[in-house]
């Protein structure tokens, strides 16, 4: 256990190392940043001086170790828009990004692990019927369609929830969260239903179809003819052995939820990493864009890790098998 | 033997009512395709301490009787006629919450494969003591108590320790007596074993029907034992009753059955099967004394110790598994070689090795006085091919017949054109006995026999002089299972074969096959023509194999 934990914590660095190395290169070859740094009138002298003061002209790899070297440091550049540290601004941004995933991956978790087993127990009922058909939807409307969709409806029409916004804050030092005020809490419904949708119906349509799966097994059979409730059939039994692929859907789902959340971000306009990077993007702020990449980069890595430990806690065999092949 | 184990049950007929009987019993599938009628009137008693055998092919309606019985069959099947009594009480028409209380109290279920039949995640320990709180009102501590009573009964060494190990911790035939102590938990009055010992070796199949018979006659709980294996049941049981097209065929006392079996069906089902105590051999060894293949010191090793990691942060260093250890033998051109041994025990690696799947870690494999590995693979696979167990996983089922059939011939050059090839596919299918115009079809439009001839023609494509047969028969039912020995054997004749023949079943080699090796744990153990080693065996694991088959001859 020990020496996989090790092993795959290796394998992130490296991981992480070849990010890094992309993300400078953006840093550095797309573009000059000097040029964009420096007015078009300025003497080339600046332009040298500038260079030199930057390390620019030092050779690649050892400007390679001063960016890795700042970036463990936690100095990811200055944004070139808002002339602020990169590290402060995604720090600022992040909490409003993070709360927002996890709002949505345990509305998607609750409700596409409940619907998915209750039709996979009842295939031919009519609520599945209906369920099955309505998921549908989920999954092929865009995101931003069903965000214009909700506002238009609870905001506009109703006017039960507010359109835009996180609502008022509380900031804890180190952390500022929008769960401890009322209008913060309901900023936060809209813009989460809209982005678990997908995720819902996605983790619905995986748990039904292994469920599915997993009742033709004999051990199943077995249970039945020992038996045991229904209950303990299809919850203790049956849901335990889905797990370990909803486990890897669920946690690249909340990867992305985090790293792509950006058209809610957008539609909604949520203070968060996302509508941070599309601003960026519009004004070539490379220093954002890249710290931008290493983030993703990282929350995938730590996400993976967590979903390869949890493997472990599931499967009891994986704990043998994955000492004696690799 | 028999007649012993006869009375007792004989004796409680007089005086008790059966623990279960079944009037007129039939059992349909509407499908949209008509109705398919799995089990048509079928009727039988099974008295309390008694084992009443049910054989019959694959489809026969033994398993859908056993699942009607306990109310388990799969929608959208069911019981359209007849009753089932359990002890004197109809039980067939409870309603579902009922029957579910009475599965597992008041009969148990064994099944096939114990390899599937745990829940892969949750402790044995777990699982028993789950099933014995649902139906015995008993504290989570007595219930463990019990569980380690039952696993200890069942013949598990040390069950205080082995309790809390999972399903995967434990050999095949540990997990199926695992199997047996959860069905047996809360002391069932029937017992219904559907191939309990079909998925196991020779001498674990031995030591499990024993267990099960134990266990049922300490507790005077009736079995119900289903299988396609007419040796297990002259072993087992009491009486049984042949199935054949969902109906009984006869039904009898076990000896009498296989001594005086009376329906045709019967008789042609006795006569398919092997003995390993018959000395009438279907293929004649041939005169001459060349060898074809010769094996000489053949290693195969595993290394299980992991990556460097695992071996930086474990100590005692790397584990090293001879799969084969050691090994010489030789086949003589044109005679069929028998390589029986449990699983484990390396032959399936010693047949990979010599059709060149896989490399040796030492030693040589050679043909015509050639090494293999030396010869080139292109040569290599003209001249050696292969037939494996299963023909449902063995055909790739998106490619029609005729291209399954024709891809060595392609793949090695042997004919260009394509109406040559066709030619040479459709000769080839009729040697194996199918119509030309199989080639048009898909796998999946054959039954397994089928199935496996026309894995036989896929390896005959290429002109080979030696085919390596690994379990050629085992998936098959002992009717066709006749059938494709008696092709394989008259494909010797007329093409001059020579075989590997690997199996399980003592009986099929004692048949095909000219010479003998007995491989225990990767090694040799002792090799020989096949009436000596079958009639007078020297090695004590041979000795031990063969005592422990559970043989047609034994019934008394």
């Amino acid at each position: 256990m020990l020496a996989f934990i090790l092993r795959r914590l290796l394998q992130s660095v490296v991981v992480m190392l070849v990010v890094c190395l992309i993300s400078f290169s953006l840093f550095h070859y797309v573009g000059d940043p000097v040029a964009s740094l420096l007015g078009q009138d300025s003497r080339l002298q600046d332009f040298e001086e500038l260079r030199e003061r930057l390390g620019l002209n030092d050779p690649f790899y050892m400007q390679f170790a001063n960016y890795i070297g700042n970036a463990l440091r936690g100095e990811l550049g200055i944004s070139y828009r808002l002339q602020t540290p990169v590290s402060e601004l995604i720090a600022s941004r992040l909490p409003a990004t993070i709360e927002l995933a996890m709002a949505s991956a345990l509305i998607a978790l609750v409700f596409g692990v409940t619907l998915g087993v209750m039709s996979a127990l009842k295939p031919r009922s009519f609520t599945t019927g209906v369920v099955m058909t309505l998921s549908l939807v989920g999954v092929s409307l865009p995101t931003f369609l069903i965000g214009i969709g909700l506002i238009y409806v609870f905001a506009v029409e109703l006017q039960w929830l507010p359109s835009f916004g996180r609502g008022q804050v509380v900031d804890l030092g180190w952390w500022k969260t929008g769960l401890l005020t009322e209008s913060g809490l309901r900023s936060l419904i809209l813009p989460a239903i809209t982005l678990s949708l997908f995720q819902l119906t996605l983790i619905m349509r995986l748990v039904r179809a292994e469920m599915l799966e997993v009742l033709r097994q004999d051990y199943i059979k077995f249970a039945r003819a020992r038996g045991l409730s229904n209950r303990a059939i299809n919850f203790g039994h049956a849901l335990k052995n889905t797990l370990v692929p909803v486990i890897t859907i669920t946690g690249l789902q909340l990867g992305s939820v985090i790293a792509f959340a950006i058209i809610t971000e957008t539609v909604f306009q949520w203070p968060g990493v996302g509508s941070l990077f599309v601003n960026s993007v519009q004004v070539v702020d490379v220093p954002v864009m890249a710290a931008y990449l290493m983030f993703v980069a990282l929350v995938f890595v730590v996400i993976n890790l967590i979903v390869d430990i949890l493997y472990y806690v599931v499967d009891p065999r994986l704990r043998i098998a994955g000492r004696a092949a690799r | 033997m028999v007649e012993t184990l006869v009375k007792p049950a004989a004796e409680a007929a007089a005086t008790k009512r059966p623990v279960v009987s079944v009037r007129n019993l039939t059992v349909d599938f509407p499908l949209r395709r008509g109705n398919f009628r799995a089990v048509e009137d079928v009727s039988f008693d099974i008295m309390p301490g008694e084992v009443l055998g049910v054989v019959g092919e694959s489809g026969a309606g033994k398993s859908m009787t056993g699942s009607a019985i306990i109310g388990l069959i799969e929608p959208p099947g069911r019981i359209t006629g007849g009753e089932v009594l359990l002890d004197g009480r109809r039980i067939d028409n409870l309603p579902p919450e009922e029957m579910q209380k009475l599965r597992g109290k008041r009969i148990g279920m064994v099944f096939q494969d114990p390899l599937t039949s745990l829940n892969p995640l949750y402790r044995i320990g777990d699982q028993i003591v789950e099933t014995i709180r649902r139906h015995l009102p008993v504290s989570e501590a007595e219930a463990r108590e019990r569980a380690i009573g039952l696993l200890r009964e069942a013949g598990i060494p040390s069950p205080e320790d082995r309790i809390d190990s999972y399903p995967h911790q434990f050999s095949g035939g540990m997990r199926q007596r695992v199997v047996i102590a959860l069905a047996l938990a809360a002391e069932p009055e029937l017992i219904i074993a559907d191939e309990p010992t079909s998925a196991l070796d020779v001498s674990v199949q031995a030591q499990i029907i024993k267990v099960l018979k134990r266990l049922c006659e300490s507790r005077g709980a009736a079995v119900m034992l289903i299988t396609h294996d007419m040796g297990v049941i002259a072993e087992t049981a009491d009486r049984m009753i042949v199935m054949n097209k969902g109906r009984i065929v006869e039904t009898g006392k076990v000896g009498d059955i296989i001594k005086r079996p009376k329906q045709d069906y019967t008789i042609r089902l006795i006569k398919a099967i092997p003995s390993i105590t018959d000395p009438i051999r279907v293929h004649a060894a041939p005169a001459e004394q060349k060898a074809l293949v010769e094996v000489k010191h053949l290693v195969r090793d595993f290394d299980l110790s992991g990556s460097l990691l695992d071996r930086l942060f474990r100590r005692g260093g790397g584990k090293i598994v001879h799969a084969v250890d050691d090994v010489s033998f030789s086949i003589r051109k044109g005679s069929t070689y028998g390589l029986v041994g449990e699983s484990g025990s390396g032959k399936s690696t010693c047949a990979r090795m010599m059709v060149g799947l896989i490399p040796p870690t030492s030693g040589e494999v050679l043909l015509d006085g050639k090494d293999i590995w030396q010869a080139g693979a292109a040569e290599r696979r003209r001249k050696v091919q292969m037939i494996f167990q299963d023909p449902y996983a063995s055909l790739n089922p998106r490619w029609r017949v005729g291209d399954i059939i024709a891809e060595p011939i392609k793949a090695l050059g042997l004919a260009s054109g394509r109406s040559e090839i066709e030619g040479r596919v459709a000769d080839l299918l009729e040697r194996v006995r199918l119509d030309a115009a199989a080639m048009r079809k898909f796998p999946h439009e054959f039954s397994g026999g089928q199935r496996q001839r026309i894995a036989i023609a896929r390896a005959l494509s290429s002109q080979p002089e030696f085919i390596v047969c690994d379990e050629p028969t085992s998936a098959l039912d002992v009717s066709v299972q006749a059938q494709v020995l008696d092709l394989m054997k008259r494909l010797q004749d007329e093409f001059g074969l020579t075989y590997l023949l690997i199996s399980h079943n003592l009986a099929v080699v004692r048949t095909m096959a000219d010479d003998v090796g007995v491989l225990n744990k990767g090694r040799l153990v002792e090799q020989g023509p096949v009436d000596q080693v079958f009639d007078a065996p020297k090695d004590e694991y041979t000795r031990m194999l063969l005592s422990s088959v559970p043989d047609i001859s034994k019934v008394d």
